[in-house]
């Protein structure tokens, strides 16, 4: 049987997660499908049909899915569930939304970030943050999976030939609407998928001294994020939260700066290829897990870094 | 109207978890456990929907073995009125959870059932979503702000993104993220009052509900270790080192 993939995007474009889902749906089977659930969004269809690996791309375009609304996309997810025998989705905010509502509307079990495919029915998930890895056998169909994105090579994002086909849309629970949003506006590169990050920790003090990271993030250009600490005592917004809880990230290149490296952080950023640690404390467990660690005052080594790489 | 609260028996955040040696699982013995972090703030905010005269009664409700009563002794302790244990020895999956918990709700008819957005030792984040589904109640996971208006509610989620908001109607089921509120902690005169707190207890059977697994798990493995690296002496040497050595700038 095939396998969907269900896209997140805003309309306009895809989110980079889709690469590395559709890698791991093409561990599975040859036949894999993409659903562009959404409003105007021919253009994401489009992109979608270009993936390599993706044999159809199915578009349902309806203002039902202007919004990704959980109630809406799964009742569609449902509609067309007979057809498939895995549905796939990245572990993002929005697949871990929808996913498992469509499972349960399925009377199927659902798994969460899967780090690894062993098998169609056999699959690696991450436990404990990280502390344990799980090997679980599904006896459902469909499997309704959310893919850990940093696990996955990415598929390339051109050369693919998909046809792309219209989907009725599905009803409508219409039990919730969208009424505003706040996000982040920032030229740097998106979190999950960014070659270089730098985060700051309880340590960087203020919101105001995160601007002390934007120069080396400028030179590297690398993403910004942080530890819960810093999101909660509101230097950076929620966004930026690296972790268990939060983000998962794995970069080629690491810096951790004023973070301590607690493990509901550690889970979030410890697959990263290269980890620099920056921290005052030499005791602070950031430096077990680090590549490089240097002991001193963030407010000292941050401008010599930034004076460093320029040179 | 009555907000019900699903709490889970967590091994405690900051213990070090062991994968036991027969790759059965994690080791339990002699460890300290607690409420799930994301359940405490599940009760905290059903508490303040009470406190603020949203809410009639709170009801906390936990599936697991008898000692998950103590999990629930600590919820009483800090406000809720009254508690179920739906008993289960065997650890169930989100679905069976669901489930249990659509029964309860069945049974208790509240407006809203709040719970935390993800368990932090099986880290499914699921559960409330799937009771939802079951329910054919609207969802708000990952909320960061309440607010109840007339047969609605505005949720406020932490999103990739950002925030978004949105517009639920009741009942709806909401899941708790980190920012929603900073839990209280029990008073020693709370502690003894939540002894007395009504706690019914009943079984899956009872229920009437189907729990049989669908995924088996075949192995638990220890992920390979990361070793610590070199303590550098100055910036300069670290970014010839990121430069020559792990060659990533
Ligand atoms: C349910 C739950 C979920 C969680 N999820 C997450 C998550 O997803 N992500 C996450 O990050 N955390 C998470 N946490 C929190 C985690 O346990 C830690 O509390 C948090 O990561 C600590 O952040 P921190 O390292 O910035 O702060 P701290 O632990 O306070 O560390 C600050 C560090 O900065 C150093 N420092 C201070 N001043 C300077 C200076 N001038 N120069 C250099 N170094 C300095 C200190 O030596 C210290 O090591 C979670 C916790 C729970 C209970
Ligand atoms: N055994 C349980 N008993 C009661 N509530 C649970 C149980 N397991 C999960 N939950 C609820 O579901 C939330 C999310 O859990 P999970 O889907 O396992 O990540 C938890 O924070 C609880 O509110």
């Amino acid at each position: 049987m095939s396998v969907l993939v269900l896209a997140e995007h805003d309309n306009a474009e895809l989110s980079p997660g889709l690469l590395n889902t559709i890698a791991a749906a093409t561990q599975l089977e040859n036949d894999v499908h993409v659903l562009v659930a959404g409003h105007n969004c021919r253009p994401v269809a489009e992109a979608a049909a270009k993936c390599a690996g993706v044999t159809k791309v199915r578009i349902s375009d309806d203002p039902r899915y202007e919004h990704p609304l959980a109630e809406p996309l799964a009742a569609l997810l449902v509609s067309v569930a007979g057809e498939y025998g895995h549905i796939l989705v990245a572990a993002s905010k929005f697949g871990k939304n929808v996913l498992p509502r469509a499972a349960a509307l399925l009377d199927v079990a659902a798994i969460s970030d899967i780090s690894a495919v062993e098998s169609a029915d056999t699959f690696v998930r991450p436990i404990y943050a990280g502390n344990a890895l799980a090997t679980v056998q599904s006896g459902d169909t469909p499997k309704c999976i959310s893919v850990r994105t940093t696990a996955f090579e990415e598929v390339a994002a051109e050369g693919g030939s998909a046809s792309i086909e219209e989907l009725p849309p599905a009803e409508d629970p219409a039990m919730s609407s969208f009424v505003s949003q706040d996000l982040t506006v920032t030229d740097r590169p998106d979190l999950s998928s960014a070659r270089v990050i730098i985060s700051g920790g309880r340590g960087m003090q203020s919101g105001e001294n995160f601007k002390l990271l934007e120069g080396i993030a400028d030179t590297l250009h690398a993403a910004i994020g942080a530890s819960r600490a810093a999101v909660d005592s509101g230097y950076v917004s929620n966004d930026y939260q690296v972790g268990q809880t939060g983000k998962i990230v794995a970069p080629d290149l690491y810096i951790a700066v004023g973070i301590s490296g607690a493990i509901q952080h550690l889970a979030g950023m410890k697959d990263s290829k290269v980890i620099v640690a920056i921290n005052k404390d030499e005791e602070a467990p950031i430096f077990q897990v680090a590549d490089y660690g240097i002991v001193g005052d963030l407010f000292k080594v941050i401008p010599e870094l930034e004076a460093a790489l320029r040179d | 109207m009555k907000v019900l609260v699903p709490i889970k028996r967590v091994i405690d955040a900051n213990v070090k978890v062991r994968v036991k040696a027969d790759q059965s699982g994690v080791e339990t013995a002699n460890v300290k456990m607690a409420m799930n972090p994301f359940c405490e703030i599940a009760i905290e905010e059903a508490i303040r929907l009470r406190e603020a005269g949203h809410a009639s009664e709170v009801i906390a409700v936990s599936v697991g073995e008898t000692s998950s009563q103590e999990t629930i002794r600590a919820a009483l302790a800090m406000g809720a009125d009254r508690g179920i244990l739906v008993q289960s020895d065997a650890p169930l999956e989100p679905l069976s959870i669901a489930k249990l918990l659509k029964a309860v709700v069945e049974r208790e008819q509240p407006g809203l059932v709040i719970l935390g957005k993800q368990s932090i030792d099986s880290d499914n984040n699921q559960t409330g979503q799937m009771l939802a589904a079951l329910l054919g109640w609207p969802q708000g996971a990952f909320a960061s702000k309440l607010a109840i208006g007339d047969g609605k509610i505005d949720v406020t989620r932490e999103i990739d993104g950002g925030l978004e908001t949105l517009s639920l109607k009741m009942p709806a089921v909401i899941t708790t993220d980190l920012r929603l509120n900073e839990p209280r902690y029990a008073s020693l005169p709370n502690i003894m009052k939540a002894k007395k707190k009504p706690l019914d207890a009943m079984t899956p059977t009872d229920l009437g509900v189907d729990v049989s697994p669908r995924i088996k798990v075949l192995q638990v493995t220890e992920p390979p270790r990361r070793s610590a690296g070199v303590m550098v002496q100055s910036a300069k040497e670290l970014v010839d080192k990121l430069r020559s050595e792990a060659k990533v700038i």
